[in-house]
């Protein structure tokens, strides 16, 4: 395990905001640490990096204890919490060598990390004046410049277009296949998770609701087909004469679960046939509230 | 050590462009000038002065004003600023996650503050006895070469910055802590206030309140001595200095402690 926590917990004052918390991050994935705002990813991500004093239970990065070992597990992580920390007065590069230089890193590896996250050509601007997606991509290219093992990164892609996200993801992604590292990432988006990560971790209060493999997540998280016709209840009934179960429905519209691409069709043909008029169609994921909701049904009726 | 070294230099290189750096060399740059320009325009003024009066005249121009309420102030503001520079960008959270021990960050940053007054200060010295030996080959009427006082100078200037330790200690912390900017300036300009008045009512504790430090370092610098001065004495370790020196090594620690237990936000 390249993170192992036993019965982590924190408080700030009488709240309590992690309880016992037990991760399991394996060698070589992507963890999805995922969880509503206000559910104790920060504070545990710093608690992880040693920015909080752990106050009950111990922490295990690369299977050495982190309070002993802290300088030479610092030392393998590359870290991004929050907003980027960025000198607002330096430039991009400049931020990069003043890096460098507290890590004792080559200074090639500067204009190297500046390509990687495709800022070459803003290098030599205040990087007061960038934009928050690139504020973004510097404060990754700050965390990978010592080449750590692990990284860990707290919501990188808060703020960025979709294109910057579609781009953070396909490096992560990279980084773990070819250059076997491994990744702990949180978010509070369930979709952008799923999207990458290999293993998930869910977080609500404080409290592990769900560890495990993205597959066994996938048991859990079934995807549902959400259909908007002219007349949901009559769609409703049809769909259940004919076999389908309907899982939730509302004045304008209703939810089947989804099996297939094929299954999808077949609904919708069925509907058209029965002059039902269908005016979408389409695949959701179940938002996190959802999923906290079958997650802790699950756990009960079990 | 080595991670002392390496957060020392990135201290300098982060703040190399910053006025809390450039202040260190303004500050007695423009104050130095404007005693060289006042000499210079009203050289006639000081022609019939003996040569040691002429630097004492020329010099108290410079240690009168940092002496009272611009060394206090300045020292405040440099706190201010080394610490602002991780406030502003919300860098704390990095620079404690470096693989570098807390202790060196810690160090690094107040003995590079501490630094910052050094340098204004030795620049006060080296400037005012440039300007001094400056203005009399541009008015030899002004017989600034007649009389040496290099040394004394030195002297008086690395009391005054022995004399500012207490005040940074208290200063470092409180910018450390807090975030925002009124509250350490504001808590200093009212013990600077406070520190002036004391000392310049000759209040007998004032040796022992930091903020007066500065002011009482200059009034306690003249060596008492019997019968007519031959020559400037000063005294550099007087009561003072001490307790500036014992406040700032027992702030220091305590911070230490205080950055050791908090939590990063």
């Amino acid at each position: 395990m390249v993170i192992r926590t036993e019965n982590l917990s924190f408080s700030f004052g009488s709240q309590q905001v992690v309880k016992s918390l037990s991760l399991q991050v394996p060698e070589g994935c992507i963890y999805g640490f995922l969880g509503p705002n206000g559910a104790g990813k920060t504070t545990t991500i710093k608690m992880l990096l040693n920015l909080l004093q752990t106050e009950e239970g111990s922490i295990y990065i690369f299977e050495q204890e982190l309070q002993k070992n802290r300088i030479k597990i610092l030392s393998q992580i590359g870290s991004l919490i929050e907003q980027p920390a960025i000198y607002h007065h330096l430039t991009g590069k400049e931020n990069l060598l003043n890096r460098a230089m507290l890590l004792q890193v080559n200074e090639d590896r500067v204009d190297e990390m500046l390509k990687l996250v495709k800022l070459s050509n803003a290098a030599n601007k205040k990087a007061g004046q960038y934009s928050l997606g690139m504020k973004q991509r510097l404060g990754i290219a700050l965390a990978l410049l010592n080449d750590p093992k692990l990284l860990i990164l707290d919501e990188p892609t808060n703020g960025l277009d979709p294109n910057g996200i579609i781009e953070i993801r396909e490096l992560l992604m990279r980084l773990v296949k070819e250059h076997q590292k491994t990744v702990f990432i949180s978010s509070h988006l369930l979709g952008e998770i799923e999207r990458m990560a290999t293993h998930v971790g869910i977080i609500n209060n404080g409290e592990m609701l769900f560890q495990g493999s993205i597959k066994d997540l996938e048991s859990i998280s079934q995807p549902q087909i959400y259909i908007e016709t002219d007349n949901s209840v009559d769609a409703a009934n049809l769909l259940k004469r004919n076999g389908y179960e309907v899982s939730d429905i509302n004045n304008q519209s209703l939810f089947v679960p989804f099996v297939s691409k094929q299954q999808m069709g077949e609904v919708n043909a069925l509907l058209n046939q029965h002059s039902i008029m269908v005016f979408s169609i389409s695949k959701q994921h179940k938002d996190l509230e959802n999923l906290f909701l079958s997650i802790t049904q699950n756990t009960q009726s079990s | 050590m080595k991670g002392f070294l390496l957060s020392f230099r990135s201290e300098f290189y982060k703040t190399r462009k910053t006025l809390g750096f450039w202040s260190a060399i303004l500050l007695p740059l423009l104050i130095t000038l404007l005693a060289f320009a006042i000499f210079y325009t009203k050289s006639e003024k000081f022609v019939m002065m003996q040569p040691i009066m002429l630097w004492i005249q020329f010099t108290m121009i410079s240690l009168g004003m940092m002496g009272s309420l611009l060394l206090p102030m300045y020292t405040i503001f440099v706190a201010y600023s080394v610490n602002n520079v991780e406030h502003k960008a919300d860098t704390w959270k990095t620079l404690f996650s470096l693989p570098i021990s807390r202790w060196s960050v810690y160090a690094a940053k107040f003995l590079y503050a501490v630094f910052l007054i050094f340098l204004c200060l030795a620049l006060f010295t080296v400037l005012t006895i440039g300007f001094g030996n400056l203005l009399s080959l541009l008015k030899p009427e002004l017989k600034f070469n007649n009389y040496h006082m290099e040394l004394q100078l030195m002297q008086v200037y690395f009391k005054l910055f022995l004399s500012a330790l207490g005040i940074l200690s208290i200063q470092f912390l409180l910018s450390l802590l807090w975030k925002d900017f009124l509250k350490p300036m504001g808590v200093g300009f009212v013990a600077t206030i406070v520190g002036v008045i004391a000392a310049s009512k000759n209040w007998e504790y004032s040796y022992a309140f930091p903020y007066s430090h500065p002011m009482v370092a200059l009034s306690s610098m003249i060596h008492k001595q019997k019968g007519p001065a031959k020559d400037l004495v000063i005294d550099v370790f007087t009561k003072d200095v001490f307790v500036s020196l014992g406040i700032s090594a027992v702030v220091f620690v305590i911070g230490y402690f205080i950055v050791q237990k908090r939590s990063v936000k």
